[in-house]
């Protein structure tokens, strides 16, 4: 065989698929010498085929097989890469606070203000349902356990505690990581894609000042209010379970969660939210400013950014936990 | 003429990727320098270089003899400054007006203060023809809007350089021929030397003083000069093919 033809007489209707079938046909036939002769197809197959051959194939860079030692070695680099991103992005921040403490960075008080209305106010109405329940819940799964000793009043201790130590930090902190810290990654992302952050920098005004330090603020400044809101809901909402369920009085279940907590634990509670503010502003930051040119960088930032947020919630949380004990024993 | 931009040697490439080797061209005081080529060719990846957003992997972008990725921090925010540019996105900051965005700048180095600022930033939007403007967002503009807001920006603090990424992409003919006339204007009222990337032959032909052309195949620059005279004089077909728009042979450019 040394020549195909075609015979289109039968044909009514073609697609798209056409043409990429004649084109494997037409690679099948060269890689065997064969003629290839599309004289009789439709006309618009003809120039559909020609258009797509007309411009060279663009060859992406060929990653070359690279053995496991050579991907060892290259996972090593990047995570020093990235280390050293990190490191520069926190420079960078003390750097600007140190200007701005000399009032030599733009800081646009009016952002400022618009953030934390942003992670204060219009936060409320998710964080007080989220604690509410998480007070209830705590009750709850006590209460089950408390009752088999007959100790249900205890279940006040559990909560406040519970709350005040760790939920109610903890639970706005999560909250805030994806409510806020995906907005700002999102924000700093789409202003990547456009340019604006470009615009910034060569106009000398440092992305660092004018955009990252209004929103960790904003957040540094919320996250002990969230907390102290969150945790003073997440008791009320363990009173409910008290009251309703266990027939404790509201001033009983109330004189028992005083007596529970003292004012160093609540500290504890607030100290541990100002450090997660910081560390969910700092991802969001941190993410929407190493995102790519694309949409779809945008959403990986956002992903990102609330994965390492939680993750370093959680790390941070253990961290603290850890340092206090020592500091009570010592 | 005074050579105020040097491209010595410049090589531009995104990690191992080439984009383009070898690029030497000069721009003088008063020019309405060209870059031109095909699309993705490396034109706004070279903008970048000289506006100090991306590092060459070699070579060198003088500044009046200054090396600029060879000077301090101090000196290249100095060379910045007397910058203007308008990014191929518009790259308005969405969080703000139009006046605020156009304010910014002045605020950061005019030294000028509130009413004045506000009055600057006026006239610059009467210059591109956006009065009353002042408090839209750039989301609420047209894309042709969004791009003379640009330019006004770009031209707010009243720069010695102009850098121009596409400024009449996405513009109708009318505003495109006017904003022609604008860079012109602008150009001979400040004094500026402009360097634009643009595809439009009528604009090249009608304001261009001097231009490269880049090519993403050969990934270096194939001709240098005056348009016309490249239109007549280059031995290149593919530089022919794009100044005719892909007629492929010499005479009058169809416009
Ligand atoms: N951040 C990046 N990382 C990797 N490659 C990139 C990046 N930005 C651009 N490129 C590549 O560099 C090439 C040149 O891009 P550039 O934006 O400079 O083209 P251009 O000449 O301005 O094209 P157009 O006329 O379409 O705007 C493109 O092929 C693109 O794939
Ligand atoms: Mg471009």
């Amino acid at each position: 065989m040394t020549r195909v033809g075609f015979n289109c007489d039968q044909l009514q209707d073609w697609d798209s698929l056409l043409p990429v079938m004649l084109q494997q046909l037409e690679a099948c036939c060269r890689s065997r010498s064969i003629a290839l002769d599309p004289g009789q197809l439709p006309h618009g197959v003809q120039q559909l085929l020609r258009l797509a051959q007309s411009t060279p194939v663009h060859l992406p860079p060929q990653p070359s097989a690279i053995s496991p030692v050579g991907r060892l070695g290259r996972f090593t680099l990047e995570t020093v890469a990235r280390g050293r991103e990190l490191a520069t992005f926190s420079g960078e921040i003390i750097l600007e606070c140190g200007a701005l403490s000399r009032g030599q960075t733009t800081f646009r008080l009016r952002d400022f203000w618009s953030f934390v209305q942003a992670a204060g106010a219009e936060a409320l109405p998710i964080v007080s349902l989220i604690s509410i329940l998480v007070g209830v819940i705590l009750a709850f799964v006590g209460a089950v356990q408390l009752q088999m000793f007959g100790a249900q009043v205890y279940v006040a201790n559990l909560v406040g505690l519970a709350m005040v130590l760790e939920m109610g930090a903890m639970m706005s902190g999560v909250i805030m990581a994806g409510r806020t810290g995906a907005s700002y990654a999102a924000q700093l992302g789409t202003m990547q894609v456009n340019e604006e952050i470009d615009a910034l920098r060569t106009l000398g005004i440092s992305p660092i000042g004018f955009l990252v330090l209004p929103r960790m603020f904003a957040l540094i400044l919320m996250m002990p209010l969230l907390c102290i809101y969150a945790d003073l809901l997440g008791i009320i909402g363990g009173s409910l379970v008290g009251v309703f369920m266990l027939d404790l009085s509201v001033s009983e279940y109330f004189s028992y969660t005083r007596r529970a907590i003292h004012l160093n634990q609540c500290l504890e509670g607030i100290i541990k939210s100002t450090v997660y503010g910081l560390l969910v502003g700092f991802a969001g930051c941190f993410r929407g400013l190493q995102c790519g040119r694309s949409s779809a960088a945008v959403g990986e930032a956002t992903t990102s950014a609330v994965v390492t947020a939680i993750v370093l919630i959680i790390i941070s949380d253990a961290l603290m936990t850890f340092i206090f004990n020592l500091l009570k024993m010592g | 003429m005074t050579r105020v931009l040097t491209v010595e040697n410049l090589t531009m490439a995104y990690g191992k990727r080439l984009l383009q080797r070898e690029l030497n061209f000069t721009v003088n005081q008063g020019d309405i320098f060209v870059i031109m080529g095909g699309s993705g060719c490396g034109k706004s990846t070279l903008l970048r270089h000289l506006i100090g957003l991306k590092q060459p992997a070699a070579g060198r972008v003088l500044y009046g003899g200054i090396d600029f990725w060879q000077a301090g921090a101090e000196q290249r925010s100095r060379i910045l400054r007397r910058a203007g540019i308008l990014y191929q996105s518009g790259a308005l900051w969405s969080g703000m007006t139009l006046e605020e965005n156009i304010a910014l700048p002045l605020q950061q180095y005019s030294g000028q203060k509130g009413t004045s600022i506000r009055e600057i930033v006026a006239f610059k939007l009467a210059l591109v023809g956006l009065s009353g403007f002042e408090h839209y967002y750039p989301a609420e503009l047209s894309g042709g809007m969004r791009k003379r807001a640009a330019l006004a920006r770009a031209i707010a603090l009243d720069p010695e350089f102009l850098f121009f990424d596409e400024p009449s992409a996405g513009l109708d003919p009318i505003s495109a021929k006017n904003l022609d006339q604008l860079i012109l204007e602008i150009r001979d009222s400040l004094g500026a030397t402009v360097i634009i990337v643009s595809h439009e032959l009528a604009s090249i032909f009608a304001i261009g003083t001097n231009a490269v052309f880049l090519d993403s195949e050969a990934k270096t620059m194939l001709a240098a000069g005056a348009p016309e005279q490249l239109l007549a004089e280059s031995a290149d077909q593919r530089v022919i093919d794009f100044l005719t728009r892909g007629k492929g042979t010499r005479g009058a450019p169809t416009l």
